[in-house]
């Protein structure tokens, strides 16, 4: 008798819902199985406070792959990205730097703090931009092998270099620095402007347990620029109804094309007969045939948890054990009567509306970062922060805001582990923090939620709390993700397969892992 | 001397961008901050506030009305409810299309119309011994379209009645803080949106009334960039950009039938007599020559032609309004009017006229498309209008 689903997916994430929402439009029988009582996994909307809606855990749409929004009608279903306008830090001597969207704005704004920084910053963008281009085809592939000798691997190793080579020498070796060196090493040769250069830098270290002097760090500065390349300018940006409704639309597409999505069920194990996964084994004891398995859970909860060492290769399950999660960032969402009025920009304005970065200083983030190396969380950390009631009415009462908050470092091994107490201390922290730039802040706050990597791990199912399903560092990227051999989002066990952000190209609320597996899994005549 | 409207010194304060464009004699803010984006976006999001009060505008009264209408624009009149508004063309004598716009039912015997273009003389070229008053009240009528999700929320906070129960191109009288209107749930958006309609007298107040009531739901002022954008997706024409009018066409080919335009649903020949029945009645009978269209640019085509340079696609920041050729089966199968970018749908699309045969829905085209100087064509397919049309439009 044939399997009544032609593949299960196991975890109702971003990139397991793009996933399922590919091989049922292929006319799959498919099955989402999620733990909690809602899709989405990291990307969810909920009324942490009353009439208050929070993206909870991810908050900003990052690169979410146009290609996925047309292809799966999320329109239709009720996605809308709105642009986030602007980059407004704030400086403890009152003053501040704004980065705006609109050109001329941006360069006014640059050009106080210095001219010369104002003149480069064109030239920045430029070369980002065409690296940004050079590295854009790496994210839509399926990732080869460099050491295998199949045919594919050869055939992808060869369209890869022929790629390199057509960029030239001049943008081949400028690469070649991006993937080396620090973002600070590399924004030094650019900007002497430290609030600019710290607020770039910054996003170099999202996610990852580095801080900006941190060798490998400067790659991700191309991240900002690839939004641009598919003609979306203002890819960075807010999900109308919070991050949540981005798993809901794609969720609404899969089921319109006939996908299963059941909520709270957790998936004890992966069955494996003959080397090959053929169904799962819920906590309840029930269990469901498939023709194939597809993890969107994280590598080490996948391998070691789920299938179980038993059935993998010794090799193979060191490297799973090798992978480094190391959480390090948590986040605080709060619920104000008022919004905040920084000392620097008391009145109200368009600089609310973007994102705010507490980054005033290289050396700030550096010291954050030198605090979590040690185990502690940053007593003054990195924030960045987003006030998404100012362009969409429906996360809050009228009048009144929801601010989240993105916080690091807070690192997963804390000395002497997470408490409620120092939890709640972790959000003091914070908020003190923030209060130093805007003093109003501490009597609007009408609701706190804060969350740390031992609540991500616990609630989410993320390993050690990683919101990328592993550090994006340079030794666990395209074919090493998440180890070598593995990387073609196929497993040692035949019909298991891989679609989270452990794998190719890894996170932010980007859903190409998801596409990629699906056309993974489709291209082999499934 | 270009005009200003009742509403010009809220919109002169509030106007960064300084960028002004011309509307039926008026000025108008084409957007509001320096980019139009923000404006676009509240209209999905939030609720946008466009001043829309450059429309011709035309009360008709007496025991006539309904039936002076009725001959005039080709859907039925006489049948509309008070109450009730009518979107719908009118044609010249041989059924070509002078204008579109809506028709309101006030009360038994009084309508008010609206129109692109100045049509009193029309409207009075066809009263002849008709028992019909016709006044211009372009002037003296302002009028606000509030569009967007939240855009009943925030009328309800200052109307002295329910909104809840007005539905789609339906109207009802109302004090918006004491100011009387007429409340349309009309709009050029394709969203969720209302049209208020005043005496230019009170306009500052209830401008004034609408930003302090939105200002807890993201009110915005929006310009006409925004709007194009908007009116786009939604698959809505503009006269003298996606069609000419019969009355200023210099040769035949410039004009459309209603048919052509995709109007064929507004034209009511049970009616016993209009202007262009016969014409109409004819043309009825025959597949029309053209039809309009939605197209929606492949994005692998257009990404292709950028990357056969070197360069990542460029797209237009704001809609476009020109002819741009039409391929198919080696011919030129018509022309597209109008085109942009959607933010929303992440597509590029545009509005075309394509001759029947290439017109059904699903059929591959091509679009011209100018890259780096060089003309190109890039695969586009034919899509059902509106690009994009949210239930709660009419919900």
């Amino acid at each position: 008798m044939s399997p009544r689903y032609d593949a299960i997916v196991i975890g109702g994430g971003h990139n397991g819902l793009v996933c399922a929402a590919y091989l049922a439009r292929a006319g799959k029988r498919v099955l989402v199985l999620e733990r909690r009582e809602r899709v989405g996994g990291a990307a969810v909307s909920e009324e942490v406070f009353p009439g208050f809606r929070f993206s909870v855990f991810s908050y900003v749409v990052s690169l979410l792959r146009p290609e996925i929004i047309r292809e799966l009608e999320l329109p239709r279903h009720g996605l809308h990205i709105l642009p986030l306008e602007s980059t407004l830090t704030p400086l403890a001597n009152g003053d501040s730097l704004t980065q705006w969207n609109d050109h001329d704005q941006n360069r006014r704004e640059l050009a106080r703090h210095s001219l010369r920084d104002a003149e480069a910053y064109e030239e920045y963008g430029r070369r980002m931009h065409q690296m940004a281009r050079a590295v854009k085809p790496l994210l839509a592939m399926t990732p080869p092998d460099p050491a295998s000798l199949h045919p594919r691997d050869l055939l992808g190793m060869a369209r890869l270099g022929g790629h390199l080579r057509g960029l030239g020498s001049a943008r081949f070796h400028e690469l070649c620095k991006l993937m080396t060196m620090s973002s600070a090493d590399y924004l030094d040769q650019w900007f002497e402007c430290e609030p600019l250069k710290a607020t770039k830098s910054a996003s170099g270290i999202i996610g990852t347990l580095a801080g900006p002097r941190s060798p490998g760090t400067a790659f991700v500065l191309l991240h900002h620029y690839m939004g641009e390349l598919d003609g979306v300018f203002r890819a960075w940006g807010f999900a109308k109804g919070g991050n949540g409704s981005v798993s809901e639309a794609i969720a609404a597409a899969a089921r319109s094309w006939g996908a299963e999505i059941r909520t709270n069920a957790t998936v004890a194990r992966v069955r494996v007969e003959g080397g090959r996964a053929d169904g799962v084994v819920l906590e309840d004891g029930e269990e469901i045939d498939a023709r194939r398995v597809v993890s969107n859970a994280d590598p080490r909860r996948t391998f070691l948890e789920m299938v179980g060492e038993k059935h993998l290769p010794a090799e193979f399950v060191a490297a799973i054990r090798r992978y480094r999660f190391r959480g390090s960032s948590g986040k605080v969402n709060l619920a104000l009567g008022e919004l905040p009025r920084f000392t620097c920009l008391p009145q109200g304005g368009a600089h609310l509306r973007g994102a705010i970065s507490i980054s005033p200083s290289v050396e700030y983030l550096e010291r954050a970062y030198d605090e979590a190396k040690y185990g502690e969380f940053s007593s003054r950390p990195y924030l960045d922060m987003v006030i998404p009631s100012l362009l969409d009415p429906s996360m809050a009462p009228p009048g009144r805001h929801v601010m989240s908050i993105f916080v690091q470092y807070a690192p997963y091994r804390l000395n002497g582990g997470w408490t409620d107490a120092r939890r709640e201390a972790f959000g003091d922290a914070v908020v003190n923090t923030l209060a130093e730039y805007a003093p109003n802040v501490k009597s609007a706050i009408l609701h706190r939620q804060v969350i740390t990597p031992a609540d991500i791990e616990r609630t989410l199912g993320l390993s050690e709390g990683n919101i990328f399903q592993g550090e994006l560092s340079l030794q666990q990227m395209f074919f090493l993700r998440p180890a070598a051999a593995v990387s073609r989002y196929r497993t040692p066990i035949q019909d298991l397969f891989q679609c989270g952000a452990g794998t190719h190209p890894g996170g932010g609320v980007m859903g190409a892992s998801g596409r990629n597996a699906a056309r993974a899994i489709l291209g082999e005549g499934a | 001397m270009l005009k200003t409207t009742p509403f010009h010194p809220r919109i002169a304060a509030l106007c960064k961008s300084h960028a002004w464009r011309r509307w039926a004699g008026y000025v108008v803010a084409s957007s509001y901050e320096l980019s139009h984006e923000r404006e676009y976006h509240a209209i999905r999001v939030a609720a946008a506030l466009f001043d829309i009060s450059p429309l011709y505008k035309y009360v008709v009264r007496g025991k006539d009305a309904a039936r002076l209408l009725d001959r005039v624009v080709t859907r039925d009149v006489t049948r509309a409810s008070i109450g009730q508004v009518l979107y719908t063309p009118w044609c010249d004598g041989l059924g070509k299309v002078l204008d579109d716009g809506t028709v309101a039912r006030l009360g038994e015997n009084t309508f008010r119309m609206t129109s692109a273009d100045p049509g009193l003389r029309w409207l009075e070229q066809n009263a002849l011994g008709l028992d019909v008053a016709i006044e211009d009240v372009s002037d003296s009528t302002a009028a606000l379209a509030l569009q967007g999700p939240y855009a009943r929320a925030i009328l309800q906070q200052v109307a002295d009645c329910d909104l809840a129960g007005l539905k789609y191109f339906r109207l009802m009288a109302a004090r918006l803080r004491g100011v009387p209107v007429t409340i349309s749930r009309t709009g050029y958006t394709g969203d969720l949106g209302y049209e208020i309609w005043l005496d230019s007298a009170h306009a500052l107040e209830l401008w004034d009334a609408l930003i302090d009531a939105g200002a807890g739901y993201g009110i915005t002022p929006a310009g006409m960039l925004a709007l194009d954008l908007a009116r786009i997706e939604a698959g809505l024409m503009l006269i003298d950009v996606d069609y000419v009018s019969a009355r200023k066409a210099l040769i035949e080919s410039q004009k459309s039938s209603p048919f052509e335009l995709g109007l064929g649903w507004t034209v009511d020949l049970k009616k016993e007599r209009f202007v262009g029945r016969s014409a109409l009645a004819e043309e009825a009978q025959h597949e029309p020559q053209w039809r309009f269209v939605g197209l929606e640019v492949d994005w692998h085509s257009l990404e292709g032609l950028y990357a056969e340079l070197g360069l990542a696609p460029q797209l237009p920041g704001a809609a476009w309004r020109m002819s741009v050729p039409a391929y198919a089966g080696g011919e030129q199968a018509g022309y597209a009017t109008s085109g942009g970018w959607s933010p929303l749908l992440k597509q590029y699309i545009a509005l075309a006229h394509l001759q029947s045969r290439w017109a059904a829905i699903g059929t591959q085209v091509e679009i011209e498309l100018t890259v780096e100087h060089r003309r190109k064509r890039a695969a586009a397919r034919v899509v059902p209008r509106p690009f994009f049309d949210p239930g709660r439009k009419r919900g």
